[in-house]
């Protein structure tokens, strides 16, 4: 029995006859205490697949399993850290962690919680930041802060949806270093959501391309057979690297990527004739102004 | 001019500015007192005071501050019922305003929730607030004085503590100052981010919980911002309301004077109202400047 089990997903948004698909036919199956990253074009149901992993949102057809548990509703097993960090800005660094830890260990003593939130916020390095509100925090401090909070609750799986996407590429670096780092201190399994391919061949074990909406669906998958810890200076020259990288482009530019449709639309341009200087200032000492001639074209454009 | 710059005196000159021109258009509006000596038909010097101006009626600064001194400079004193010192009445109007507030928040801030977290109910209820909130403090008090036309506590001397038209007047206040809250509430609990309701739904908040450490403090700034506009209304209704029921109060105060053609201290409850409700609005502000997040 597989860990995580996705079988035949598929999903849509919209009333009956204007619907449009977002997924459709996801299988996925991860182990656990893998690395999984799924890697794809933005607006593609990235997020929406993780919110059917998470429980936040149904799938239409299909089952998704956790340890061949149907996956009804949103738990605290499984932790997800959003991409807009999702802190409650009136609560302190230490109170965010802790609202989770209250809410999933009610049964322990103060003193314990206490010890919990403290444990993970040196994880991430932030124990000099506990007393602080969100607002004052940099955006990778935030993130670090709602990675610690989905892993203090000590879920079976962590879902990271483009957890690094909204920050400067110095800070991408670290904090992808970071994630590995405690990923490889208790292997929890992990479900990555990304739009760059790079980040994915350096931290998972797996990648897994999901191809352009609507109706996107996930590729093959391609193992990265790179030796831990991985020096993101030498992987650029690592044939293993490069391998990887061509499959996932290969396949999310050629039979995953976006399906080009021609439109005829009939476009009118702006086409002005310029103002007439000889003409005499009317009342108000403004000439007349330049008339539109309106044209159109019929034109047929790539969308 | 770089004088004036460093201190950052305009911010005090302006406003000096601002304000002499204004007592200079009162002054122009109610003209000056002309004492004339004249002869009248029987051949004897008579003296006449005429007033001259655009409205003669209306009192001048000088006869303004004159008549509004002793009010002014014993402010609590009492010497009856409708004659005591200008912080004693405002004092009592207060009094009536924050009842009639609490009344409002007590009911507004629930039902501003209940709007914000039902489509249905928003749907049920909105013609009807559409409908109530334009209503005037001056209609709703007849109706108030017919609903409650059966109340009446007496003390022990058989003297009425709270009647029919105590609990209209608080009925006015609070049906008139309630809707800012409502609407602010329900908007503030509808524009709660979608994350921190998924934040709860994924740690599995009970109803209670999510309501105390989620929306709660989520809606928060923008119920103050309710509370503050309904602060405001609840006292632009105290002066009709006091008017109407003839109570001791600014507004009765000023109703009074008007009856009695004693002009000058009108202005002096305008100024008043004017100015405490400045300074409500102020205080409101600073509550509402500690409650915001992010």
């Amino acid at each position: 029995m597989e860990f995580l089990e996705i079988k035949g997903v598929s999903k849509g948004y919209g009333l009956p006859g204007s619907r449009t698909e977002v997924l459709r036919d996801i299988n996925l199956s991860v182990e656990e205490g893998e690395f999984v990253a799924i890697v794809g074009y933005s607006g593609a149901g990235k997020t929406t697949l993780i919110s059917m992993i998470s429980g936040l949102l149904k799938a239409d057809s299909g089952s998704v399993k956790l340890r061949g548990e149907e996956i009804m509703e949103p738990s605290p097993e499984r932790a997800v850290v959003f991409q807009n960090y999702s802190l409650l800005p009136w609560l302190t660094v230490f109170e965010n962690v802790a609202l989770a830890v209250e809410q999933v260990f009610p049964a322990w003593s103060q003193a314990k919680q206490r010890e919990q939130v403290e444990k993970y916020l040196a994880m991430v390095n932030l124990t000099p930041a506990a007393g602080k509100l969100p607002r004052e925090l940099s955006g990778g401090m935030r993130q670090r802060v709602s990675v610690a909070r989905a892993l203090a609750t000590e879920a079976k799986i962590l879902l990271l949806d483009e957890p690094l996407g909204a920050l400067d590429a110095l800070t991408r670096a670290t904090l992808q270093d970071e994630i590995v780092r405690i990923w490889e201190q208790d292997r929890r399994t992990i479900v990555l959501i990304t739009n760059d391919v790079d980040e994915g061949i350096l931290t998972a074990d797996r990648i897994i391309p999901l191809s352009a909406g609507p109706g996107a669906t996930l590729g093959p998958s391609v193992a990265v057979d790179i030796a831990r810890p991985r020096d993101r200076r030498a992987l650029n020259h690592d044939p293993a690297f490069k391998h990887v990288r061509k499959q996932v482009l290969d396949y999310l530019l050629g039979p995953g990527g976006r399906q080009k449709t021609l439109v005829s639309r009939k476009l009118s341009l702006p086409d002005l004739l310029p103002e007439n200087l000889n003409e005499p200032r009317t009342l108000f000492g403004v000439r007349r102004k330049p008339r539109r001639r309106s044209e159109e074209k019929l034109e047929t454009v790539e969308v | 001019m770089a004088f004036i710059k460093r201190y950052k005196l305009d911010s005090l000159l302006l406003p000096l500015i601002g304000l002499g021109a204004f007592l200079m258009l009162w002054l122009v509006i109610a003209g000056r007192i002309e004492t004339r000596k004249a002869v009248d038909e029987f051949g004897d010097p008579v003296t006449k005071t005429v007033k001259t101006g655009i409205s003669p009626d209306l009192p001048t600064p000088g006869e303004t501050w004159k008549a509004s001194k002793p009010y002014l400079v014993e402010p609590f004193a009492k010497r009856g019922e409708l004659d005591q010192g200008i912080l004693a009445f405002t004092k009592l109007s207060l009094i009536l305003v924050m009842q009639g507030y609490l009344i409002a928040l007590l009911i507004g801030t629930p039902l501003g929730f209940f709007l914000g977290l039902s489509k249905a109910f928003t749907k049920a209820m909105d013609p009807i607030i559409q409908v109530l909130r334009p209503v005037s403090p001056l209609a709703w008090f007849p109706l108030g004085l017919v609903l409650f036309s059966s109340v009446k506590l007496m003390d022990g001397g058989g003297k009425t503590v709270f009647g029919a038209s105590d609990a209209a007047a608080l009925f006015t206040i609070a049906i008139c100052s309630m809707w800012p809250a409502v609407m602010n509430t329900a908007v503030g609990v509808r524009a709660v981010p979608q994350d921190y309701l998924n934040v709860a739904k994924v740690l599995k908040l009970s109803k209670a919980k999510t309501l105390f450490k989620v929306l709660l403090p989520a809606t928060l700034p923008y119920m103050f911002t309710g509370f503050r506009l309904s602060l405001g209304i609840a006292w632009l209704v105290i002066v009709a309301v006091e008017m109407l029921t003839g109570r001791p109060g600014v507004g009765g105060f000023l109703w009074q004077e008007y009856n009695a053609g004693s002009y000058s201290r009108i202005i002096l409850c305008i100024l008043t109202i004017g100015v405490v409700g400045l300074v409500l609005d102020r205080l409101m502000s600073l509550v509402e400047a500690r409650f915001k997040t992010a």
